[in-house]
């Protein structure tokens, strides 16, 4: 417990560091990539909740990341720049989506439960595509990022570094919270054997599904900070193998830790930007990388480091 | 306390519960016997509510709760272990029955407070635990308990529910000498403020626990009496105690 917190302490203040440090070297270039690296954290943060600790493999979590986004693009299409009415929003629409799908799915298990979800995404990815107002499938430029009057000023590429990095402690702390409380017990248990869960006078669909809506709305904020990042939003971020790469970024971490899915997602994408680098058949070197990853590391790159929770 | 009537359950052409009429009366130890294959885990199943049975009614503590799912009649005060061992591998013991009592204490949408220090939970928990004997072991995984004590905890889970009523499915499945000896021993100092409906082939046991034992052969209840007239019994001697009685 008190190494886990003095490593979590040394991982921050690196972050912390970090701009002053790439500034000074002439590399402002990192800024960006390390802030997009903290923004999916946060998305693969809340895929861990219901993944990892719920046991519910959603094959559709890119749906909320897309909802987050287009909610701050459409409302600054009509000309509300307020981010706290985009996050209110973007968290408001993911949750609601999360809950309807979430309703439908989590009473099926297995295989169904990963198609439904799966089948709902593209759903939602045809209807990005199919409104035409919203760009289609070329997507919408940003109009103005969201606007924090007086607090933080998101176009100065380091305030929203910070803002991405608070936003993402925020996260690993919450969930160290909800999964080590009443909740997550009682969800972690469910997962681990559901038998014993109903014999105990437990059942675990209500449960589930707060669980599921949770996870969406959290997805949702980061949604709705990378739309914040790029500027600029398509379908494709609801697209199926952005569900399936953020699913790689939590087992390549490890499911079911506090620091797996924030690993996870630092080493994807570094090594996707290294291998990008050298050769722009990069995803042939990567794909046996990840075989090879989960083949050894079991219990992903935080197991290296920590004991899984349960 | 609990009475079945008619209760069937068929799988296919197989009858594995065939008009089944049981009665258990609070306080006593109410054991179930029969060959393999008589359909008593089917039956247990289906008190516990993990099966639907085909046609006939289950009432307890004066209500009919036939159509109840599981987790509804756990909390109606009807607990149940397993007989294949069926714990939280990855918890501790202490986590185990902490959980047991967590589920008996409301809704759990509680999501800021660390469960695993909440005194409320942790405190009838160790309380179980000692009962049962596994005190010692409560900060051990419960994957890495031995074979017995994955029993007792068991039994602990289910006590932790503060059940009217416990079904226990071969407790003593699996068990060495001096483990079984240990599950009697704590099953009998149960029995005195339990009522218990108990599952078991260990015949040694049944006959040291039970108040009455019933008769289940071929899904049917061919008797159901005191252990003296169990073992008196023709058609049971034929039918069950057969070769060795």
């Amino acid at each position: 417990m008190r190494t886990r917190l003095i490593l979590w302490g040394i991982a921050a203040l690196l972050l912390m560091a970090l701009p002053p440090l790439v500034i000074a070297l002439g590399q402002p270039y990192y800024v960006d990539l390390v802030r997009r690296i903290l923004i999916l954290a946060i998305a693969a943060i809340s895929l861990n909740l219901i993944l990892g600790y719920g046991g519910l493999l959603s094959f559709g979590h890119a749906a909320y990341l897309g909802i987050g986004a287009y909610a701050v693009g459409i409302l600054g299409f009509y000309g509300i720049s307020n981010g706290w009415i985009h996050l209110l929003v973007a968290i408001g629409a993911s949750a609601l989506v999360a809950a309807a799908i979430g309703a439908v799915s989590i009473r099926t298990s297995g295989i169904y439960f990963i198609m439904i979800t799966l089948a709902f995404t593209q759903m939602l990815y045809y209807l990005g595509i199919s409104l035409d107002v919203y760009g289609g499938d070329d997507g919408m430029r940003l109009r103005s990022k969201s606007q924090f009057a007086g607090l933080v000023d998101l176009r100065d590429p380091v305030a929203f570094y910070y803002v991405a990095l608070g936003v993402m402690l925020l996260f690993v702390f919450l969930t160290y919270r909800i999964v080590n409380s009443r909740f997550g017990m009682l969800l972690r248990a469910a997962k681990s054997n559901e038998a014993r869960s109903r014999a105990i006078g437990f059942s675990p669909y209500p449960y589930r599904l707060a669980a599921f809506i949770i996870a969406g709305a959290m997805c949702g904020v980061a949604g709705a900070l990378y739309a914040n990042h790029t500027n600029y939003i398509t379908p494709g971020l609801m697209a199926w193998h952005q569900s399936g790469e953020m699913m790689f970024m939590v087992i390549l971490g490890g499911i079911a830790s506090t620091a797996g899915p924030v690993l996870g997602t630092f080493a994807l994408l570094l090594i996707e930007e290294l291998l990008k680098g050298w050769t722009e058949h990069w995803q042939v070197i990567l794909g046996p990388l990840l075989v090879l990853s989960v083949v050894f590391f079991r219990r992903g790159l935080a197991g290296i480091f920590f004991k899984p929770d349960a | 306390m609990l009475e079945v009537k008619g209760l069937c359950k068929s799988f296919g052409a197989l009858r594995a519960s065939d008009g089944i009429d049981f009665h258990v009366a609070e306080g006593e130890t109410h054991a179930l016997i029969g060959p393999n294959g008589a359909g008593k885990t089917t039956f247990i199943s289906q008190l516990a509510g993990n099966l639907r049975p085909d046609a006939g009614r289950i009432r307890f503590a004066g209500e009919d709760i036939t159509a109840l799912s599981a987790p509804k009649r756990s909390r109606k005060g009807l607990a149940r272990s397993f007989q294949i061992t069926s714990v939280y591998p990855g918890f501790t013991a202490l986590e185990n029955v902490a959980l047991a009592v967590q589920a008996r204490s409301g809704h759990s949408f509680r999501f800021w407070r660390d469960a695993r220090s909440d005194p409320a939970l942790t405190g009838p928990a160790r309380q179980v635990l000692e009962e049962v004997g596994l005190k010692e072991r409560m900060n051990v995984l419960a994957g890495n308990l031995a074979h017995g004590e994955q029993r007792q905890l068991e039994v602990a889970m289910a006590l932790a529910t503060r059940p009217r009523l416990l079904l226990l499915d071969e407790p003593m499945a699996g068990m060495g000498i001096d483990e079984s000896q240990h599950m009697i021993g704590l099953l009998a100092s149960l029995k005195r403020r339990q009522t218990i409906v108990l599952v078991e082939h260990d015949m040694d046991a049944v006959f040291r626990l039970a108040d009455r034992i019933s008769v289940l052969v071929y899904g049917r209840v061919i008797a159901s009496d005191s252990p003296e007239k169990i073992k008196m019994n023709q058609e049971v001697r034929r039918a069950y105690l057969g070769e060795d009685a």
